[in-house]
């Protein structure tokens, strides 16, 4: 199944199919005329646009867990944080156009700030911003997993302090005094490098760029996960302490992956917060962290297709529920996550392998 | 107690109860302004709950008097009645007089007014005198003051009054007084006193405020006891608050420490648990309030069991159709009971709505336990260590003196070797499920009598309670009761120092590196143990 599934006739028409998707919709939303069937709504263009940079956050979550074995309940973290540094430059960018019409946004007016914090400073300059999407993430994974990899805190303890961090984060962001926006944290955007963000033709350009993104990413994660350091990641999954005796130092491999993981997190929620129009710590909530396992998992865990497939699958249900019966989606919610881990541990792609091997 | 207090001084009030001494009214009505004067003060002195009104009147000026007869009437439009006696008069005499009431009486009848409030029966009437007289600080007042402060039994109004005292006496023009009174308030652990005492060191200008030393040396002695004295209880405060947060972790984390302990399980609903345990005392509380309201009060004694039960219950299920399947594959636990969780949440929202449910305190748990003037600890909370306490004994008893325990153990340790000598290892799974659900229900009963009750009820709990879990080592009673004390008192320490949301924080923080450092926990089981 492996070698099908990453056969280079399969893994262009994935590609390709991707591709075709990221032509399509900017042509329906600004070539067909509105009162034509195949029209694309502005919502619809930022709804998919945010279900493209969940699917980067699921795809990051299958190398370190699908192929690696980790389970991280705080990738929502990563995201944040990367949202976050990208909001920075954002809120730079409205100038005096906030309510208040200061140079300082307008949650530092209201908080009676004179000044931006130190760690505000060179965000004004997109191409800093675009760094700290890079490093803040990065950074603290590459801390955070080098002390834990290296303790060798693995399984459930590692899910649970990863929870425990990015739930003390999330009280952190919270606060007034952290200088990020407190509970309503960034919104109310106006325009990025020079472009306002409210037109469609913003809103595509930015689809454009995630479809771009995730394809690369997806290309990037398929040749780590055929190389030989995707073997050695396997390898640590099934049997650790054999890789060990082996010779090889799984933290290594673990610290690259997971840092890895962080900053395709990062890059996704820096994407995503121009397209949303608002950041807040609710993004870092345990409860985030844990639905994007579920994605992964109804997709289908070690496949990176798959990966893809559950973002979409399940917040595509998400919002059409939120609409139709949002009383039921948690119910909808919690089942999936019932019947997938029971019923369907290899998720999706599994299911349609089981199928074309039965009937071959 | 208080209620049955009160009675007893309503019922002893009943029984002293008499009319004012006429002559004395008649004095106070047609006499000179000394007389008055003197009279006033025999009536406040002797005074009942017919006083006040009548002192009243005469604020108001409807008093007559009539020289004759020597009686004194309360008219007030057109109709008279007796000022002694209270009843009506049909016919009021020729010759009535108005009583003269000048300045001077009735400064002197606003203080007897405000000094009979101060013995009213009813003590919150006692308290806003109390208060009130806070506000004037005349010297006048002191002897009204210290005879309040006799009969007064409620430590609340006697702090107010022994404070406004000394206000008073260290603006008194003799020196000996005012020491006496800064050594009085050196005694004293209530937080006003610590104002009192500051105002008498403080300069203005280049000159003190007191301008004899040796009182203001007492005055910064008295100073340093009551701020010690201060510390001590807030101290006292934190500590109790740290325990009674540590019983409450106690309780959820000890449901855990089975469930994930012993068995391996991580159980993320383990939280909602609580919240059906919470709602399982809402609905046994709403019962005994259509069904049995004279038995209001011990609608725990029902909730308590009732809340294990159901809680039992519903984990017993879960272990059947979900968990049962997931054994030694413990993440693929974590994201099923996580979805359970996400359902139970609706289901609950579904049926009793989003918003929280009121549960009530049965009275016996309500007030508290004062051991200083600004240091009380609720008997909700109290109850609550105790109880926590009786449960975590009770799993003790349990896991070590009785079979299912024994079996459990077995289980834990060599599951293969258990069933082989004939243990039937699944049944054991779903008691011992089920004994660590129902203790979440307990969790849930208790944290109903302190806390808000509402879907989202056990989110907030889930992090903290496989911290301590986890912090605890696994598979360890002592440990989960040490990480749970322990987690609650530095938290309230912390919180003391740099505010709630810091504090949470730093914990989390200390407990990622902790983990770090030793991933077995604070009591690591010795020996060999395969790897995981």
């Amino acid at each position: 199944m492996l070698a099908r599934l990453y056969g280079p006739r399969g893994w262009t028409a994935i590609v390709a199919a991707l591709a075709i998707v990221c032509v399509l919709v900017p042509l329906a939303n600004l070539v067909a005329p509105p009162e034509s069937v195949f029209h694309m709504p502005d919502y619809t263009v930022a709804l998919a646009g945010k279900i493209l940079c969940y699917a980067m956050v699921a795809l990051a979550m299958d190398l370190i867990w699908g192929y690696t074995g980790i389970l991280s309940l705080g990738h929502g973290l990563f995201f944040a944080l990367g949202g976050y540094a990208m909001g920075m430059y954002l809120m730079r960018a409205i100038g005096r156009d906030g309510v208040y019409q200061s140079d300082l946004p307008d949650f530092m007016v209201f908080l009676d700030w004179k000044e931006y914090p130190w760690y505000w400073a060179g965000t004004d300059q997109f191409w800093y911003s675009a760094l700290l999407v890079l490093l803040v993430p990065g950074v603290l994974a590459f801390v955070f997993g080098f002390f834990a990899f290296r303790s060798r805190i693995k399984g459930v303890y590692f899910s649970i302090i990863t929870q425990a961090l990015t739930f003390a984060a999330m009280l952190l962001f919270f606060r007034n005094d952290t200088g990020f926006g407190g509970n309503n944290g960034f919104t109310d955007f106006k325009r990025i490098l020079g472009f306002p963000t409210a037109t469609s033709e913003a809103r595509v350009a930015l689809f454009v760029i995630s479809g771009v993104t995730l394809i690369a990413m997806l290309l990037v994660a398929r040749f780590i996960v055929t190389s030989r350091l995707g073997r050695v990641l396997t390898a640590i999954r099934d049997a650790e302490s054999r890789v060990m005796f082996s010779g090889y130092n799984p933290a290594h491999y673990k610290l690259f992956v997971w840092t890895l993981s962080a900053v395709m997190c990062g890059i996704a929620g820096a994407l995503y917060v121009p397209q949303v129009g608002i950041i807040n710590p609710s993004e870092m909530s345990p409860a985030n962290s844990i639905e994007i396992a579920i994605w992964v998992a109804v997709g289908g865990r070690g496949t990176l297709t798959g990966a893809i497939l559950g973002a979409g699958i399940v917040n595509g249900a998400k919002s059409w529920f939120t609409v139709a019966f949002p009383e039921y989606w948690l119910f909808f919610l919690g089942l999936l996550f019932v019947l997938v881990t029971v019923f369907l541990p290899q998720g999706l792609i599994g299911l349609l392998g089981r199928r074309a091997r039965k009937s071959a | 107690m208080i209620r049955f207090l009160a009675v007893i001084v309503v019922l002893a009030c009943a029984v002293v109860a008499r009319a004012a001494p006429p002559d004395l009214v008649f004095q106070l009505a047609a006499g000179e302004s000394d007389e008055k004067v003197a009279a006033l003060n025999t009536l406040v002195v002797e005074a009942d709950d017919s006083v006040p009104p009548l002192l009243q009147a005469f604020l108001g000026g409807n008093v007559q008097f009539s020289p004759s007869e020597k009686r004194v009437f309360i008219v007030a439009d057109g109709k008279g009645s007796d000022a002694v006696t209270g009843k009506p008069v049909s016919e009021l005499p020729a010759d009535l007089e108005d009583v003269i009431v000048n300045n001077r009486l009735r400064r002197e009848l606003d203080g007897g007014i405000a000094a009979l409030k101060l013995v009213a029966s009813d003590p919150a009437t006692r308290l806003a005198a109390a208060a009130a007289l806070q506000g004037t600080l005349e010297e006048s007042r002191l002897p009204i003051i210290e005879r309040a402060l006799e009969k007064e039994t409620d430590p609340r109004i006697k702090g107010l009054l022994e404070l406004t005292r000394a206000a008073i006496q260290v603006r008194s023009a003799d020196p000996e007084t005012r020491l006496a009174a800064v050594r009085a308030l050196g005694e004293s652990s209530n937080p006003a006193t610590k104002t009192v005492l500051l105002s008498i060191v403080e300069k203005t200008g280049d000159t003190f405020v007191e301008p004899n030393t040796e009182v203001r040396a007492a005055a910064e002695r008295s100073l340093r006891s009551v701020e010690r004295r201060l510390a001590t209880g807030e101290r006292i405060g934190r500590i109790f608050s740290g325990i009674s947060l540590g019983s409450i972790l106690l309780l959820a984390a000890l449901g855990l420490a089975i469930t994930y302990g012993l068995m391996g399980v991580i159980n993320m609903a383990h939280g909602e648990l609580m919240m059906i345990g919470a709602y399982a005392t809402y609905v046994v509380q709403n019962l005994f309030r259509s069904f049995a309201p004279e038995l209001f009060d011990f609608y725990l004694a029902a909730a308590v069991p009732v809340s294990f039960a159901v809680s039992a219950a519903v984990g017993m299920v879960l272990e059947r159709v979900v968990i049962r399947h997931l054994y030694g594959r413990p993440l693929e636990t974590l994201l099923a009971t996580w979805g359970i969780s996400l359902i139970l949440i609706q289901t609950v929202r579904t049926i009793f709505g989003a918003q929280n449910v009121q549960v009530e305190n049965p009275v016996w748990m309500s007030g508290g336990l004062a051991i200083m003037t600004d240091v009380v600890l609720p008997w909700s909370r109290v109850i609550i260590i105790g109880f926590a306490l009786v449960v975590l004994l009770a799993v003790w008893l349990v896991l070590t003196r009785i079979r299912l325990g024994l079996f459990v153990r077995a289980v834990t340790q060599n599951r293969a070797m258990a069933s082989c000598v004939g243990v039937r290892t699944g049944k054991i799974d779903m008691w011992a499920f089920g004994l660590g659900s129902g203790l979440a229900g307990l969790a849930g009963c208790a944290l109903s009598q302190v806390g808000n009750v509402g879907p989202d009820l056990g989110q907030s709990y889930i992090v903290d309670s496989f911290l301590v879990v986890v912090l605890g080592g696994v598979g360890q009673l002592a440990g989960t009761v040490y990480a749970a004390f322990g987690l609650g008192i530095v938290n309230k320490f912390l919180e003391g120092w740099a505010g709630a949301v810091v504090a949470k924080i730093a914990v989390l923080l200390f407990i990622i590196v902790f983990i770090q450092r030793r991933p077995q926990g604070l009591f690591a089981l010795k020996g060999r143990t395969a790897d995981a």
